[in-house]
């Protein structure tokens, strides 16, 4: 361990908190078109966690691509997060991720070769659990270490799970707790309590699969993977949909321990500003909501959970059959209300 | 009556940046306001987050386009920037008391050993982590063993300066002695690296082993 350079040192940014806030991206992106093409279901246009693209009547593509700075110091358990992040967005489409290119920056002078090992094995732990093949990756030379994972998968094009496809009457399960970046921002600071950091990094660490496994035995109305928006940002893009909104109970939140009490000190990410600022236009009376509510909500999350909107009625045999699998899952709230708002209730 | 003042220019400092100088500050102490400089408005909210905290109210101006100034009345922060119990700002009417001491003495005699730098069995990755943690939480413990000892792996863990080094180095402060065993050092070519503590033999460490309360680890 102590041969490795601490990565997160060699940063400005941590994993998904990166990520471009959301409202600089839609300025971006606003107006930007492709032809149509015949076997395209989903691009950049719509918010999904990943592309789509038919290649006949059984079987479409779903590709993603997702890279960051290090969220952790150890470059092994750095690679396993960036795989586990990148396959994530195959599952939250109810793919199956089938191979994957790896894309590394990294400053070979300051942290040396055994790290950039250590950051590939770790990845490739990851892929080989997930039963995803690497074929190959492309590396650059760059002052600031980054790695992350284009990953291919194959989904049956009219079973894929879309992200705003909600309807009346679901509730919405979260089978990861909330508040990476806070915890990240506390280890940054030299202060993130032991639990904090074994907690966050095991569940980084995790691979969605199971839980992706576990709600494909049921009526998934709606799915997508918290990340880099943090779980209201992507709520906000599950409520628009067609037929109705969200609700989301900020009492009901799972949270890493000590995450609340970093959020308290001042510790939240910059990415957590962004995104509130980027979304808050969705949220119904933001005002109403305690401060530290907000920081949990909009916490841009690295390797986050699924968030599933299910059938009521089937809601407590899923969250049942996700706990009994070790899944650290929660109801967090359900569909509802005017299509477009997020309505943060207790 | 004079009030002394210290400023710190967090400009381009990306979080957690400005609220750790800002701790550090308060920690240091000596001085009735710190005046924290800022440039994004995540840092603003987060400093001034910090202080309250802290257990002060701070104030934030905009002195420029983009650029705040924290002003944070230091008045009612304890030792280590704690929050004093119960205690509003400026209210100079409770005598602070020195955090920590007495219990400290009250957990004389316990010695730690630490022979890995993993703490338990199963994955290396989390057992460092976990190490790293403990050595934390030790120093944040209200009571301080009366020393650690590391031998074998565990020499690893002050052989250069680290996170882990620094929280040491705040117990052998606070008189916990901190004894690294030789042979190990020598055995991983450590010799010269020591980054805390003092060089010790196997004769004087299973003596203080036989001597009184011991935990492994």
């Amino acid at each position: 361990m102590s041969e490795h350079a601490k990565l997160t040192h060699h940063t400005r940014f941590s994993g998904c908190g990166a990520k471009l806030g959301p409202a600089v991206l839609d300025k971006a992106l606003c107006g930007l078109s492709q032809p149509s093409w015949p076997g395209l279901i989903a691009d950049f246009s719509g918010n999904e966690d990943a592309g789509l693209f038919r290649l006949d009547d059984g079987e479409a593509l779903v590709q993603t691509v997702d890279f960051f700075p290090p969220i952790v110091d150890e470059p092994w358990l750095f690679g396993r997060i960036a795989a586990a992040n990148a396959l994530s967005d195959i599952y939250a489409m109810g793919g199956r991720p089938i191979t994957a290119l790896a894309i590394v920056s990294y400053p070979t002078k300051e942290l040396g070769l055994a790290s950039l090992r250590a950051m590939m094995e770790g990845g490739l732990d990851a892929l080989v659990e997930a039963g995803c093949a690497l074929l190959g990756g492309h590396s650059i030379e760059d002052s600031e270490p980054k790695l992350g994972y284009s990953v291919t998968g194959l989904v049956h094009p009219d079973r894929a799970w879309r992200n705003n496809t909600i309807k009346e009457g679901a509730v919405l399960i979260l089978t990861k707790p909330l508040g990476t970046g806070l915890v990240n921002m506390a280890l940054r600071a030299g202060v993130a309590s032991a639990e904090a950091l074994e907690a966050s990094h095991a569940s980084m660490a995790r691979l969605n699969r199971e839980a992706a496994e576990i709600l494909a035995r049921y009526r998934v109305l709606a799915c997508t993977d918290v990340t880099g928006f943090g779980l209201a940002g992507h709520a906000a893009e599950m409520a628009q949909g067609q037929i109705c909104g969200v609700r989301l109970f900020y009492d009901q939140l799972p949270f890493f321990p000590g995450a609340v009490e970093y959020a308290s000190m001042g510790l939240v990410p910059e990415g957590c500003y962004r995104n509130r600022e980027g979304r808050l236009s969705s949220i119904r009376d933001p005002q109403a909501v305690p401060p530290i509510a907000l920081d949990l909500l909009f916490d841009p999350q690295t390797s986050g959970g699924l968030l599933a909107a299910i059938p009521g009625e089937e809601g407590g045999k899923v969250l049942a059959e996700l706990i009994a699998a070790g899944i650290d899952a929660h109801i967090v709230g359900e569909t509802g209300g005017p299509v477009g708002t997020v309505d943060i209730v207790s | 009556m004079n009030e002394s003042r210290r400023a710190i220019d967090a400009r381009g400092l990306a979080c957690p940046e400005p609220v750790i100088r800002t701790k550090k500050a308060l920690e240091d102490g000596g001085f009735d306001f710190l005046e924290v400089t800022v440039d994004n408005p995540a840092a603003k909210e987060n400093v001034t987050r910090f202080a309250a905290w802290s257990g002060c109210q701070a104030e934030a101006e905009e002195t420029g386009e983009g650029t705040w100034k924290i002003i944070i009345p230091t008045k009612a922060i304890g030792p280590q920037g704690l929050p004093l119990p119960e205690e509003d700002c400026g209210d100079q009417s409770t005598e602070v008391e020195p955090q920590g001491q007495v219990a400290k003495e009250s957990a004389a005699g316990a010695t730690v050993l630490i022979s890995s730098d993993c703490l338990g069995k199963g994955e290396a990755e989390l057992g460092a982590l976990l190490m790293k943690g403990f050595i934390y939480a030790l120093a944040e413990a209200e009571q301080a063993p009366k020393r650690i000892i590391f031998m074998n792996s565990g020499v690893r863990l002050v052989i250069a300066p680290s996170e882990t080094t620094k929280h040491l180095l705040r117990l052998a402060e606070g008189g916990v002695e901190i004894l690294v065993c030789g042979t190990c050092l020598d055995y991983h070519g450590f010799k010269g690296r020591l980054a805390v503590g003092r060089i010790s033999n196997m004769y004087e460490i299973a003596s203080l082993l036989l001597e009184g309360r011991t935990f492994s680890v």
